[in-house]
C-alpha cells in the first residue's frame, strides 16, 4: 500500500509517538521535583513544621487557684470568694452590637462607665469571649433579664467568684482588700502562678498572707481551631485551692469595739498574754473593703482620702502617739527593777518638778499637788512629779534600756503589713538622728510618757501583755492556724520563741500589779468607773497632749477645740490572778483615758471574758 | 481504506479489545478504568477525613462521582469518527456560549463563569476543556503534519480566542487549562522545536505586559507566591498552611483522620483545592508517592492509548487530554507545596467539586472510545 497519505499516516505517527515519549519524560522530570519539593518539606524540615503545627494548635490556658478563705476565732467567715452574677455579651453571637446594648439599657441600667469598660475590654479580648456588660446584678436585674432573654441572643448572665468582706468596715484593717493587680505589682509577682489570676491582696492580711491565700496556679493544654476556640482539653492539671486562715481575732469583738468609740476616732488592741494572739485589732474609723474589690470609682476613693477622720489610716498599726501616763507602770517598774526606789518610799509632790538650777517648773496635772505620794498612790492617781522625780534619778540611759525590753521603739513583727516603730529615745539615738546631746528636762518629761517618747496601740497592748505576763514578750500573732481543704489538720504558723525579761525581784512585778490593781479597784482610782464585780483589772489611764500648754498658762478642756484636744488613752489587763487578756485604748482627742477609753477596754474585756468562756479555756492549756 | 471486514495485521496483534471480554461490548478499557477508580476510591478517603467526617459530602462526591463515569461510559460509546465530526460544530457552540456567559452570564464569586439555563446552571469554559483540543486536533488532522505556518498560525488564534475570552471573565485556572491543552495538541502534531523555542522566548518577553494585565488579586497571588511570609495572616495564610500541613506530615503522616491543620481548621479549602495537603499530612510522603503512582499510571496509559490510536485526530486529541491531566496535577499540587502561585485548579478526581468531574471523565470516555473502537476504524 505504497499511497502516499499513508506514508504521511506512519510518519505522523512515528512524530507523535516520539513527542509523547517527550512528554512522558517531562512529566517524570516534573513529577520528580515535586517529589524532591514533597522531602524538602516532609524530612529535611519535617521538624520545623511539626513545631509549628505544635504551636498552631496547642495552647496553654491557666487555671487560677481558688483564694483561700479567712476565718475568726469562733469560725466567723471574714473574708470569701462569692459568686457574682455579670451580664456578659458575646460579640460572635450578637448581630447588632448597638442596638443590643441599646434594649438591654431598657431593662437594665447601664451606666456610662459600664459603656466604656465594655468598649475597652471588647477591644482586648476574641470575639468568642465574652465580655461584661454590667457586674454586680442584684436578683431583680437578673430576674428582669431572664424574663427577656430570648430577645438577646449572645447576650447571658455568668456567675464568677468574688471576694467578699462580710463583716465590712469592723474588720477592714485586720483584714485588708484584694483588688485588680497593677503594674507594678506584676513586676514582682511569679507571673506565672499568677497567670488568670486578676486580683491580689494589697493590705492587710490579704496581702501579709498573700502566698497562702493564692494557691498554685492549674494548667490546662488545650487544642484549638484556627478561630481560637477550644476544641478539646489534652492535659488538665487542677489548680491547688489557697489555704484558709484562721485568726485570733473575734469579728463579734471587733463589731463590739467599734460600737464602742461611738462618734470618736482611735484604736484598741486586745492581746491574750498567754499567746500573743491578737483578739481585737481595731482602728476607727474603717471603711469598707468591698468598694475596692471590683475597683472603687475615684470619687468613692478620693472621698475616703481626703476625710479629715483619715479612714484608710491604719492607727493600731501605725498610728504612733507619746503613750502619755500609761508608761508609769513601765518607768515606775523600772525604778523598781533598777533599785533607783522602793516600792513604799514617799516623795512629796508639791503640784510641780524643778530641776537643780533651772527656773522652768514641770507641772503636775493636780494644781496644788498629791502631796506625799508612794509608788501605789503614784499610779493609782497618776502623779506626774513622782516620774519627773524617778526619771530624773534614773537617769535616761537605765529608763531607755529598761522600756526596750518591753519592745517600745521597734516593730512588734506582727504578722501584718504596715506597722511602724513608735520611737524610744535615748542618748544614742538623739546624737545620731539629730546631732544635739541629751538635756536633762528630756529625762523629766519622759517620765510621763511625752516628749520625743511615741508607741502605736499594738506596742502598748503588747508591752502591757508583757507586764501581765511577768515579762515573757511574745510576738504578737493574728493568724492562729492555717488549714488546707485536703487536709483536716490546721498547721500553725511559724511564730518566733517568746522572749523572758529577766526579773530582778519577782515581788517588784506584783507590787507593780496591785498598784495598777487600784487604778480601778482603789477609792481615788483614775479608773474606776470601770470597776466589775466579776474580775479585778490591773490598769493605767493616760492622756497624751496634742498641742502644748504654755508655761503658766491652764488647760482648760472647754475652751480648747475638739481637734486639739488630748489623746485619752487607756491600758489594761485582766483577771489579775491569772490574765487572760491585755488591752490598749487609744481615743483620738477623746480628753481625759479613764473616762473616755476606758469603757471602751471594759467592752472589750466584758466580752472576752464574760462571753467567751469556752474558748478561753480551751486556750489556757 | 482499510475492509471493516478484515482488519491490518499491525490490528490484530495489538489489539487488547478483544481480550477484555466483558468490558469490550462497553468500550471500556480495563487498566485506565481500573486507574481511575482507584484514584476516585483513594480520593473519597481523604475527603471523607478533609470534610470533617462528613458523610453528607461524602455522598454528594460519590453521586458526582457516579454521573461523572456515567458520562464517561457514554462517551466512550461514541466513535471517534463521530467526535471528530462534531468537533467545529461543539467548538462553535462553545463560542458562543462564552459570549452568552460574558453578555449576561451569572456572577459568582466575583467572576462571571456561569450560565443559568433555567434548569441548571452551566459553565461553558468547561465545555472548551475539551471542544478547543478537539477543535485544534480537527483542524491540523485536515492536513498534512506538521502544519504549515498558515495553518499553525490559525490554530493559534483557534486557542487564543477562548482562551482570553475565559481569562476576561476572569478565571485564570480553566484558561490556564484550555491553551495547554490547545498548546499540547500543536506539540503533538510535531511543531518544529525552533517555533517551540520562539514561542517560549515570546512568552517570557510577554511576562511584563501580562503582568499589566493581570487583574489585582492575580498579582497579589503572584506576589505571595514570591513571598508567602510577607503577608502570613493575609494571602500568605493560604500557603504557610499548606506548608505546614505537608512538611508535618513527614514519611508517614499522622493517620487517617488525625491531621490537627485540617481538622482545627487551620488549612483553608481542605476537601477543595488543598485536599492534597490532607493528604500529606494524614498519610505523609508515603501516602503521596502512592497517590502520584497512580497518576503516573493513569498518564503513561493514557499517552499509550495516543501512541495506539488509529488516526492522527485520535492521537493528537488522546495525547492532549491525557496532558492536560497532568497538568491538572502539576499545577494543583505545585500550589499547595508552595512550588506555584495560588490558581484556582483542583486535583483531579479527588477534589470536592462537580463541574471539572464531569469533564475530565469525558475526556477519559473519548480515550476509552479512541482505544476500543480502534477495530471499527477506517483509515
Amino acid at each position: 500500500m505504497p499511497e502516499p497519505s499513508i506514508k504521511d499516516h506512519a510518519r505522523e505517527s512515528r512524530t507523535l509517538t516520539h513527542r509523547a515519549i517527550i512528554s512522558a519524560l517531562i512529566v517524570v522530570i516534573l513529577l520528580g521535583t515535586l517529589i524532591l519539593r514533597l522531602t524538602h518539606l516532609q524530612i529535611t524540615n519535617h521538624d520545623h513544621f511539626t513545631t509549628l503545627s505544635h504551636e498552631n494548635r496547642v495552647k496553654l490556658v491557666p487555671l487560677p487557684p481558688t483564694r483561700g478563705l479567712i476565718y475568726d476565732r469562733n469560725g466567723v467567715i471574714l473574708a470569701q470568694n462569692l459568686p457574682t452574677h455579670s451580664l456578659e455579651i458575646t460579640p460572635e453571637q450578637v448581630k447588632d452590637i448597638d442596638q443590643t446594648l441599646a434594649g438591654l439599657a431598657q431593662i437594665i441600667t447601664i451606666t456610662e462607665d459600664d459603656l466604656n469598660r465594655f468598649q475597652r475590654l471588647r477591644k482586648q479580648k476574641r470575639r468568642f469571649d465574652s465580655i461584661p456588660i454590667k457586674v454586680h446584678l442584684n436578683e431583680k436585674d437578673v430576674a428582669r433579664f431572664a424574663v427577656n432573654r430570648h430577645h438577646f441572643p449572645g447576650v447571658d448572665i455568668q456567675a464568677r467568684l468574688l471576694r467578699d468582706y462580710p463583716q465590712g468596715v469592723a474588720t477592714a484593717h485586720v483584714v485588708g482588700y484584694v483588688a485588680r493587680i497593677n503594674e507594678r505589682e506584676l513586676k514582682t509577682i511569679d507571673t506565672s502562678n499568677y497567670a488568670g489570676t486578676s486580683h491580689i491582696g494589697k493590705t492587710g492580711l490579704e496581702k501579709t498572707y498573700e502566698d497562702i491565700l493564692h494557691g498554685k496556679v492549674g494548667m490546662r493544654q488545650v487544642e484549638v481551631n484556627a478561630l481560637g476556640r477550644v476544641i478539646r482539653i489534652l492535659e488538665n492539671q487542677p489548680p491547688v485551692p489557697g489555704k484558709d486562715i484562721h485568726l485570733h481575732i473575734d469579728a463579734q469583738l471587733q463589731a463590739i469595739t467599734t460600737k464602742a468609740f461611738g462618734d470618736k476616732n482611735g484604736a484598741a488592741v486586745a492581746i491574750n498574754p498567754n499567746t500573743g494572739g491578737i483578739l481585737a485589732l481595731v482602728s476607727k474609723p474603717g471603711y469598707d473593703p468591698n468598694l475596692f474589690v471590683e475597683g472603687i470609682s475615684s470619687t468613692a476613693y478620693n472621698a475616703l482620702q481626703q476625710s479629715d477622720d483619715n479612714p484608710l489610716f491604719d492607727r493600731a498599726l501605725r498610728g504612733q502617739y507619746p503613750p502619755g501616763s500609761t508608761a508609769k507602770p513601765f518607768i515606775g517598774l523600772a525604778g523598781l527593777e533598777t533599785n533607783t526606789i522602793t516600792f513604799n518610799k514617799k516623795k512629796f509632790c508639791p503640784g510641780f518638778f524643778q530641776l537643780p538650777k533651772h527656773e522652768h517648773k514641770y507641772r503636775d496635772w493636780k494644781k496644788h499637788g498629791h502631796g506625799l505620794t508612794d509608788m501605789e498612790k503614784s499610779i493609782e492617781q497618776s502623779c506626774d512629779v513622782y516620774y519627773y522625780n524617778l526619771a530624773h534619778e534614773m537617769g535616761i540611759d537605765k529608763m531607755s534600756s529598761f522600756l526596750s525590753q518591753f519592745g517600745f521603739g521597734e516593730k512588734t513583727m506582727i504578722d501584718l503589713t504596715g506597722e511602724l516603730p513608735g520611737l524610744l529615745p535615748s542618748r544614742e539615738w538623739k546624737r545620731r538622728r539629730r546631732n544635739i546631746a541629751w538635756y536633762p528636762g528630756e529625762t523629766v518629761i519622759m517620765g510621763i510618757g511625752q516628749g520625743y517618747f511615741l508607741t502605736t496601740p499594738l506596742q502598748l497592748a503588747n508591752a502591757t501583755a508583757t507586764l501581765a505576763s511577768k515579762g515573757i514578750h511574745r510576738t504578737p500573732q493574728i493568724v492562729k492556724f492555717i488549714t488546707h481543704t485536703s487536709q483536716s489538720e490546721g498547721e500553725i504558723p511559724p511564730q518566733t520563741e517568746p522572749r523572758q525579761i529577766p526579773v530582778i525581784k519577782q515581788k517588784n512585778w506584783d507590787d507593780m500589779t496591785f498598784a495598777m490593781s487600784q487604778v480601778v479597784q482603789g477609792i481615788r482610782g483614775t479608773a474606776r468607773n470601770i470597776r466589775t464585780k466579776e474580775y479585778l483589772i490591773a490598769a493605767k489611764t493616760g492622756t497624751a497632749q496634742v498641742f502644748t500648754v504654755k508655761q503658766d498658762e491652764e488647760y482648760d478642756e472647754e475652751t480648747v477645740s475638739e481637734k486639739m484636744r488630748d489623746h485619752a488613752l487607756f491600758i489594761a489587763f485582766a483577771p489579775i490572778k491569772n490574765p487572760q487578756i491585755a488591752v490598749a485604748v487609744i481615743v483620738e482627742h477623746g480628753g481625759h483615758g479613764g473616762s473616755v477609753a476606758a469603757p471602751i477596754a471594759r467592752t472589750i474585756m466584758d466580752h472576752y471574758l464574760l462571753n467567751d468562756s469556752t474558748d478561753k479555756a480551751q486556750e489556757q492549756q | 481504506m482499510i475492509p471493516l471486514s478484515a482488519p491490518s495485521r499491525e490490528f490484530t496483534q495489538s489489539n487488547p479489545v478483544k481480550q477484555q471480554g466483558a468490558l469490550a461490548g462497553l468500550h471500556l478499557d480495563l487498566p485506565l478504568l481500573s486507574g481511575l477508580i482507584l484514584l476516585c476510591s483513594f480520593g473519597l478517603i481523604v475527603l471523607y477525613s478533609a470534610s470533617d467526617q462528613s458523610m453528607v459530602q461524602v455522598e454528594r462526591q460519590l453521586i458526582r462521582l457516579g454521573l461523572a463515569f456515567a458520562v464517561m461510559v457514554i462517551v466512550a460509546q461514541i466513535p471517534p469518527q463521530q467526535l471528530r465530526y462534531w468537533s467545529p460544530w461543539l467548538f462553535a457552540i462553545g463560542i458562543l456560549m462564552l459570549i452568552a456567559v460574558l453578555v449576561f452570564g451569572h456572577i459568582g464569586k466575583g467572576a462571571q463563569r456561569w450560565l443559568d439555563l433555567g434548569l441548571f446552571r452551566f459553565q461553558p469554559s468547561e465545555l472548551m476543556k475539551l471542544a478547543v483540543p478537539m477543535m485544534v486536533a480537527w483542524f491540523l488532522s485536515e492536513a498534512r503534519l506538521p502544519p504549515d505556518w498558515r495553518r499553525l498560525l490559525i490554530a493559534a488564534l483557534l486557542i487564543i480566542i477562548p482562551v482570553l475570552m475565559i481569562a476576561k471573565q476572569p478565571d485564570l485556572g480553566t484558561s490556564l487549562l484550555v491553551a495547554s491543552a490547545g498548546i499540547f495538541v500543536l506539540f503533538l502534531a510535531g511543531v518544529r522545536w525552533r517555533l517551540i523555542g520562539s514561542f517560549v522566548a515570546l512568552l517570557g518577553a510577554l511576562a511584563p505586559v501580562l503582568w499589566y494585565l493581570m487583574r489585582d488579586y492575580q498579582r497579589q497571588r503572584v506576589l505571595t507566591f514570591l513571598n508567602p511570609e510577607n503577608d502570613p495572616l493575609g494571602s500568605g495564610y493560604h500557603i504557610i498552611q499548606s506548608k505546614i500541613a505537608i512538611g508535618s506530615g513527614g514519611i508517614y503522616g499522622k493517620g487517617w483522620l488525625n491531621g490537627t491543620q485540617s481538622h482545627l481548621d487551620f488549612l483553608p479549602e481542605s476537601s477543595t483545592d488543598f485536599i492534597f495537603a490532607v493528604l500529606a499530612e494524614e498519610f505523609g510522603l508515603a501516602g503521596i508517592l502512592v497517590l502520584l503512582a497512580i497518576y503516573l499510571f493513569i498518564i503513561l496509559r493514557g499517552l499509550y492509548i495516543a501512541t495506539q490510536a488509529h488516526d492522527t485526530y485520535g492521537r493528537l486529541l488522546g495525547g492532549a487530554l491525557t496532558l492536560v491531566v497532568f497538568v491538572y496535577l502539576f499545577v494543583n499540587t505545585g500550589m499547595v507545596t508552595g512550588l506555584l502561585p495560588v490558581v484556582g485548579v483542583p486535583l483531579p478526581l479527588v477534589s470536592y467539586g462537580g463541574t471539572s468531574l464531569v469533564t475530565l471523565m469525558a475526556g477519559f470516555g473519548i480515550l476509552m472510545s479512541i482505544h476500543t473502537h480502534r477495530k471499527l476504524l477506517p483509515t
